[in-house]
């Protein structure tokens, strides 16, 4: 993906470098601006480590009224602005560039306020996805969206990415899980868009923002939704001898009306590597794994189970097995929650996150292993197989450009493959730099250009984020 | 008055770009049955999606359906009973409330978001749209969103335009996840409780891991004599067996639980799902109150205490108040008004006499989102031609 230009740094802001510092340092205490060069290398790239940029500076406010200060002043200025939660994003979301201020809210994580009777929770933007959780458990409540990297990711970033996760096809994801922002706006407005009641008055702004990366304002708080746990919940193991038998076995779970809160899909390779990580007891010979989580009291997950068990039979299941204990469930979750760094452990790879229609999980399955055969190349795969929600890891050597090229043309044409038998380029991981120049594979100019005008609505002169998401060419500002 | 009746979304895409030309303003028209809902606008021209019909595609392995705008919700519902699915939304018919009879289309409960009293638990018609086509004020096919349930490609413009009123364009087809009906569907009635008791009831049911699907309130006197507190519960048989057993132990102290099956079940699901409480009196004004279950009873007192004669009744676990009020002077928007400020939310004159309508804030002020919203208008529909003013003055 080296070959995913950027915009060319603006020359003249990173003359007035000086300057800027000293106007971002007159908004800020000391402590929250980083210009020195050995402070700003870690923030020079998020989890999408092949593209690093150091930007100008990075600040690192603690308040909204901050963070509306230093947007205030960087619009004034004409300075790029890159939002940043917690840098784990997959698609080089919070990518800085050279002529940009970084803006993070990982300080800015507290848990604000909990209301269990009406089951909402107020935090700020820089408190970690797990946390929320962590903060609400003892009184047996959970925040839903469960993305992998929950235990680093900040609520911000799950916002502006529209986070999901292994649980979403019971619990929705981020978008369905959210009551409440309090949004910073380009010029240092501050607005509150929804509260903590159901649905907002006047346009859905609360849909338009969350997934929107960074683009059209900064997030600093949120009003999330939280549920009550089940009682229990079991994963269990469903070895299957060859993928598409995992495939109709799936297609014939929901058919049945029953949709558990979890279905999760592992071909051998990425069995292998995420046994190997985490020793969760995968079923080591087979073709396909699902794991599928059922919840409620025993009773209950009794009688789902006996349910989906006649199914998997009736498909051929070779290994079935339920976890016994917490322990086993932790580590069955660990090992699929893993699979991205375990997998990094023993090759670089290009993790894919495209969605396709789950009919068409046989055919792309087949067409993913042709087009990584094609390329000389090895693929692992993991994927949320209740909805469709691909994540094939394309394993190449980084220190060989050639298969480094490779890899990165095999992985655009496995999005294109998603798009084309009706799918979409990103499930869950957001556009960023990464798909930015395939956008046009699935929207076509008008689509785009009005995708484009509801964003200059916000930020006519590309300032907010503006390597993401949109194609450099075509642009328009309003 | 002109009426056009576009056959397809490219005629409808000619007949708006030529519109545009013409600065006309338009009302679009579904199945015509919440007519009288938003402010009062007069437009010279109509658009009929009526001939914009039909299901496009039903996947139920895949739980996913979709239709072109004009398709009736009776066809939908139809053909996923048929597979034994639904809506997971439960979309609101307003025919009871507005006394009106053509066949609600699916294009109208995008534009108007309405959902049903399983919204607390299965999300409300925005979340279970996937992909939208529309024609924006340009004249222009645009779409957003598709055919899978996780899809984070670029805006979410389906959730912008859901609940926009046809203010941005005009919906040609939507796409929906859908769910399996649940094999068995019940509901538990306590008797008496008044409001903040219910509420307090509603609220641990709620916060128990037993998921009730709906959770409502009807006060005394709305027609039944006695107060009637009901959770619905939905899925297969053995589960709903046990989470009664479990439910009666934990609302012991608000009562007795008395289960409901069948039609009785059913039809009381219906009642609250379209107001059918508060039809009568025809000429009463009804808003629709958003706002946190556990503030609800205490700002309907403080509107009941100013207001004579108010009617009300509580859905979504109690954060979603239905208030009929008499019609006469601002129908009572003042004291909603001041009431909502307090409690947090949002209202909705629903139904309303028309000049009322005419002369108070039918939707709930932007206040600091005015700007954003009038930029968002402009952004898809650059001459105002689409139902301009319905929900707000400018947009």
């Amino acid at each position: 993906m080296s070959a995913i230009a950027f915009p060319a740094p603006d020359l003249s802001i990173i003359r007035r470098r000086p300057e800027i510092l000293a106007g971002l340092a007159a908004l800020v205490p000391a402590e929250a601006l980083i210009t020195a060069e050995d402070e700003l290398r870690p923030y020079e790239s998020d989890a999408l480590t092949a593209f690093r940029k150091m930007p100008l500076a990075v600040v690192l406010p603690s308040t909204t009224e901050e963070v509306a200060a230093v947007l205030k002043f960087c619009s004034q200025a004409g300075v790029p602005v890159v939002p940043r939660g917690a840098g784990t994003s997959l698609v080089g979301g919070s990518t800085p560039q050279e002529d940009a201020v970084v803006i993070g809210v990982a300080k800015m994580s507290r848990i604000l306020d909990i209301d269990y009777a009406n089951r909402t929770a107020r935090v700020q933007a820089g408190v970690t996805n797990l946390a929320i959780t962590g903060a609400v458990q003892a009184e047996g409540f959970f925040y839903a969206p469960d993305p992998s990297s929950q235990l680093a990711c900040s609520i911000g970033g799950n916002i502006a990415m529209n986070s999901g996760g292994a649980h979403c096809l019971k619990y929705g994801v981020t978008t369905n899980n959210i009551l409440g922002l309090k949004l910073v706006l380009l010029n240092g407005d501050v607005v509150e868009i929804g509260g903590d009641h159901l649905d907002m008055p006047g346009f859905d702004m609360l849909g338009l923002l969350i997934g929107s990366e960074g683009q059209l304002g900064i997030v600093t708080e949120a009003t999330v939704r939280i549920l009550r746990s089940a009682e229990g919940a079991r994963p269990v193991l469903f070895g299957f001898p060859k993928p598409e038998l995992a495939g109709e076995a799936v297609a014939a779970i929901i058919g049945a009306g029953i949709i558990p809160v979890a279905m999760e899909y592992m071909d051998k390779m990425a069995i292998a590597i995420c046994e190997d990580f985490a020793k969760a007891g995968y079923p080591m010979d087979a073709e396909a794994l699902l794991i599928i989580e059922v919840e409620g009291s025993e009773q209950e997950m009794d009688d789902q189970l006996v349910r989906i068990i006649e199914i998997a039979k009736r498909h051929g299941v070779t290994t079935v097995r339920e976890s016994k204990s917490a322990m086993e469930t932790a580590a069955i979750w660990k090992g699929r929650k893993s699979a991205f760094g375990a997998t990094g452990k023993i090759a670089d790879y290009i993790c894919m996150d495209g969605t396709i229609p789950t009919g068409q999980l046989p055919y792309v399955l087949k067409r993913i292993d042709e087009l990584v055969t094609h390329y000389g190349l090895r693929v692992a795969n993991v994927f949320h197989a209740g909805d469709g929600n691909l994540h094939p890891l394309v394993l190449y050597d980084i220190s060989d450009p050639v298969e480094r090229q490779k890899a990165e043309d095999c992985g655009l044409d496995i999005l294109r493959l998603c798009v084309e038998v009706g799918g979409c380029l990103t499930g869950e991981h957001g556009v960023g730099v990464e798909k930015r120049d395939l956008m046009t594979v699935q929207f076509n100019k008008a689509d785009l250009d009005q995708q484009m005008r509801v964003r200059a609505v916000f930020d006519p002169a590309w300032l907010l984020n503006p390597a993401k998401v949109f194609p450099l060419e075509g642009r328009i500002a309003a | 008055m002109t009426l056009f009746t576009p056959t397809s979304e490219a005629e409808a895409a000619q007949l708006v770009a030529d519109l545009a030309l013409t600065g006309k303003p338009v009302t679009i028209q579904g199945g015509a049955t919440r007519a009288g809902f938003g402010r009062p606008i007069q437009t010279e021209a109509t658009i009929s999606t009526k001939a914009i019909s039909g299901i496009t595609l039903h996947e139920p392995a895949e739980l996913v359906i979709a239709a072109r705008g004009g398709t009736t919700v009776a066809e939908i519902e139809a053909v996923l009973a048929a597979k034994n699915q639904m809506l997971p939304f439960e979309p609101m018919d307003h025919r009871a409330l507005f006394g009106t009879s053509g066949e609600p289309t699916i294009g109208g409960v995008v534009a108007g978001n309405h959902s049903g009293p399983r919204r607390i638990q299965a999300g409300a018609c925005r979340d279970s749209l996937i992909g939208v086509r529309l024609v924006n004020g340009r004249g222009e096919a645009i779409k957003s969103g598709g055919r899978v349930m996780k899809n984070v490609t670029g805006l979410d413009l389906a959730k912008l335009v859901t609940g926009s009123w046809g203010t941005l364009g005009l919906l040609t087809e939507v796409t929906f996840k859908v769910l399996p009906r649940p094999e068995r569907s019940l509901t538990l009635l306590i008797k008496n409780l008044d409001d903040a008791r219910a509420a307090a009831a509603l609220s641990a049911a709620l916060g128990s891991p037993f998921e009730p699907t709906a959770a409502a309130h009807l006060p005394a006197g709305l027609s039944r004599p006695v107060a009637r507190t009901i959770l619905r519960l939905e899925g297969f048989s053995v589960s709903l067996e046990y989470r009664i057993a479990q439910l009666r132990a934990l609302l012991a102290g608000y009562g007795e639980i008395i289960v409901l099956e069948g039609e009785d079940s059913s039809g009381l699901w219906r009642g609250i799902r379209d107001v059918e409480f508060l039809a009568a009196p025809e000429d009463a004004a009804i808003w629709r109150i958003s706002t946190a279950p556990t503030r609800a009873p205490g700002m309907v007192a403080g509107i009941a205490a100013a207001v004579p004669r108010a009617r009300w009744f509580y859905d979504w676990g109690g954060g979603l108040v239905w208030l009929a009020v008499p019609p006469g002077g601002d129908a009572a928007a003042t004291t909603v008004r001041a009431a909502v400020a307090t409690a947090g939310g949002h209202a909705t004159l629903v139904r309303g006499p028309r000049e009322v309508r005419a002369s108070i804030d039918v939707f709930q002020p932007l206040g600091a989102l005015a700007a954003v919203t009038g930029g968002i208008k402009t952004s898809f529909d650059p001459g105002r031609i689409f139902e301009p003013g319905r929900m707000y003055a400018g947009v």
